[in-house]
């Protein structure tokens, strides 16, 4: 491959400049134009589902089980189950995927064994997440016989989001200044207690950024946990680990996918409820990035 | 080689006085981590493999691969793939149309005419796009796209994978902008004033410069895209139908490999028969298809670097 693309068609272009203004204008308005179709598609798909789970969104939807009647069914064992799947994931992806990026960022010798790693972890970020509900399913509900806990349900996840950890991490790492390293290393520190007292309290920030965004898309993924067998009628919250559970996006796919139009109604209304939790992580995530980047100037 | 590396942290932290026997531990930690992907990549294959022998020892890979008529489970199965493989194609391909463009098109204007304050409105909103679940969409497609698109086709059927290739399109379309946008400002800018020095209008320069300078980034990101289409489950799981047809017709439900999946998973076939089995064969060709593509992606991009750094 040569280094720069080509230059000679422009050479060659004719016709007059009002003409090439023209085609240039159209142009702008066109890539312009594509730009504003993400807003305007955002906008609708919120207005839609706003208008249709409008009328059930009351405490009641959120503090009802659920129910073969459409008008009583809430969402309450799914938002605990959510809560519960939530905090055993990242309790279970925070510490190793941290690790991961620390030792391949701080530790690991750059070579062959260091790249494998890497492209490893860049193909499982590839991996559609429903073979990872199979991995799952076969690993840790059967193997394992954890069955349809909520601890079965937190590792698929964990291995799931890993990948988009390890990454997230990483980059936060790279970028602590190696001056301040260098300025630990000549105080004597070793490495390990650089890393600790001078990389990770610097690099916290993006780290905490790359963990909520993390978060907020696994709380949205369905499939692994239809594969691992989560999609069952739960009239209660889970106590423990080993409880069965139901989430959020698995009880919005229940109703949607029923026949019946009234369950639509609690679909939209489940998917306002997933979405504002959505949209509150990533408003945190933002936040933190502004912060860390006005600190940094 | 991971003895190796252990091996040498060790000896690096006997020199500079040591941690101890917590150090140790610390490091054995950071190493099991790193190597957990490997593990997860390693156990991936393990279970396809292992559990879809006994599928391919029944049917044999051919009659899989090439057969046009896929009933695993009725009464007088037949197991033939293509019929899933066109439902998938009908969603790369529908979304691919949307997707790809619209992509590629935010991405030019975000790299070359937004404002730094425009940039800084439309990147959240790209992030909100990417961030919406898989599930949404369905509904969406299901109950907006469909019944929308019945105003234009009105033979269209409730479950179509035209509504599915729509939404896909959409949820595409935030990981495409963000990959050619990282590409087209990776072309020096020495190559863009270049053109301005030769008269070229900024249309010009962006057409025949800027994008040809990125195309590889640019076809890394389209690839990718086409694979995350591939794995998409659930909303074409919702919007598309479970009826697995060979058909051209957009307006028609098909099934597509991931929602075979699910509707298996979610049905009652018992365990250890063939109808269950074939989930892990169809899982074991998606892995494979989805795999070469991350592959090929990378290798572009790695390309792509290398002429710019």
């Amino acid at each position: 491959m040569t280094p720069g693309p080509p230059t000679n068609s422009i050479l060659m272009s004719t016709g007059n400049l009002a003409r090439r203004r023209l085609a240039g204008r159209c142009f702008s308005f066109l890539v312009a134009g594509c730009a504003y179709c993400t807003i305007a598609i955002l906008a609708v798909l919120i207005i839609q589902i706003l208008g249709k789970g409008f009328p059930l969104l009351t405490w009641d939807f959120i503090s009802s089980f659920p129910s073969r009647k459409a008008e009583d069914a809430g969402i309450k064992a799914a938002l605990w189950g959510t809560f519960w799947l939530m905090s055993l994931t990242m309790a279970i992806a925070t510490p190793v995927g941290i690790a991961a990026a620390i030792y391949l960022e701080e530790f690991a010798r750059k070579g062959k064994l260091s790249t494998f790693i890497e492209v490893n972890i860049s193909n499982l970020a590839g991996v559609p997440s429903i073979i990872y509900g199979i991995l799952g399913l076969a690993l840790f509900v059967r193997a394992f016989q954890l069955d349809r806990s909520l601890i079965a349900g937190a590792l698929t996840m964990a291995l799931l989001i890993l990948p988009v950890v390890i990454i997230s991490a990483r980059e936060a790492i790279r970028s602590v200044p190696s001056s301040l390293r260098e300025a630990s290393f000549g105080l004597g520190a070793t490495r390990w207690q650089t890393t600790w007292n001078v990389v990770l309290p610097s690099a916290f920030p993006g780290i905490m950024t790359g963990l909520i965004l993390s978060t907020s898309r696994a709380i949205g993924e369905t499939a692994p946990l239809i594969m691992i067998g989560a999609l069952t009628y739960i009239a209660f919250t889970p106590r423990g680990p080993m409880d069965a559970y139901t989430a959020m996006p698995i009880q919005v796919y229940d109703w949607a996918s029923r026949p019946q139009p009234e369950f639509q109604v609690n679909a939209a209304a489940g998917i306002v409820v997933l979405m504002a939790i959505l949209l509150m992580l990533n408003g945190v995530a933002i936040w933190l990035r502004h912060r860390s980047s006005k600190k940094a100037h | 080689m991971a003895e190796l590396n252990t091996a040498r942290i060790r000896e690096h932290l006997r020199r500079q006085g040591g941690d101890g026997p917590m150090g140790k531990l610390i490091i054995g930690f950071l190493v099991a981590s790193a190597f957990l992907s490997v593990f997860t990549t390693f156990g991936i294959i393990v279970v396809l493999v292992r559990e879809s022998i006994p599928f391919f020892s029944t049917i044999p890979l051919d009659e899989f691969l090439f057969g046009t008529k896929w009933f695993p489970l009725a009464a007088q199965p037949s197991f033939g793939v293509l019929p899933l493989v066109a439902g998938t194609a009908h969603i790369v391909i529908g979304s691919a149309f949307i997707g790809l463009p619209l992509g590629l098109g935010s991405a030019i204007y975000l790299s070359e005419y937004a404002s730094p304050r425009m940039r800084s409105i439309l990147k959240p909103f790209l992030e909100l796009l990417a961030g919406i679940p898989t599930v949404v969409y369905g509904f969406f497609a299901l109950t907006f796209v469909t019944p929308l698109l019945r105003n234009v086709f009105p033979s269209i059927q409730v479950f179509n994978s035209l509504s599915a290739a729509i939404v896909v399109g959409i949820m595409i379309l935030p990981t495409v902008a963000s990959l050619c946008e990282d590409a087209l400002r990776a072309v020096p800018r020495q190559l863009r004033d270049g053109g301005y020095a030769l008269g070229a209008t900024k249309y010009e320069v962006t057409s025949s410069i800027v994008v040809p300078g990125a195309l590889s980034g640019i076809m890394a990101s389209f690839i990718l895209a086409i694979s995350r289409a591939i794995g998409e489950t659930m909303a074409v799981t919702l919007a598309a139908g479970g009826t697995a047809n060979l058909s051209f017709n957009m307006l028609d439900g098909v099934q597509t490999m991931t929602a075979f999946i699910v509707s298996v998973s979610l049905g009652d076939t018992p365990r250890g028969t063939i109808g269950y089995q074939t989930i892990f064969a169809v899982a074991l060709l998606l892995f494979v298809i989805t795999l070469g593509l991350n592959l090929l992606s990378n290798r572009i991009l790695k390309r792509y670097r290398e002429s710019y750094e």
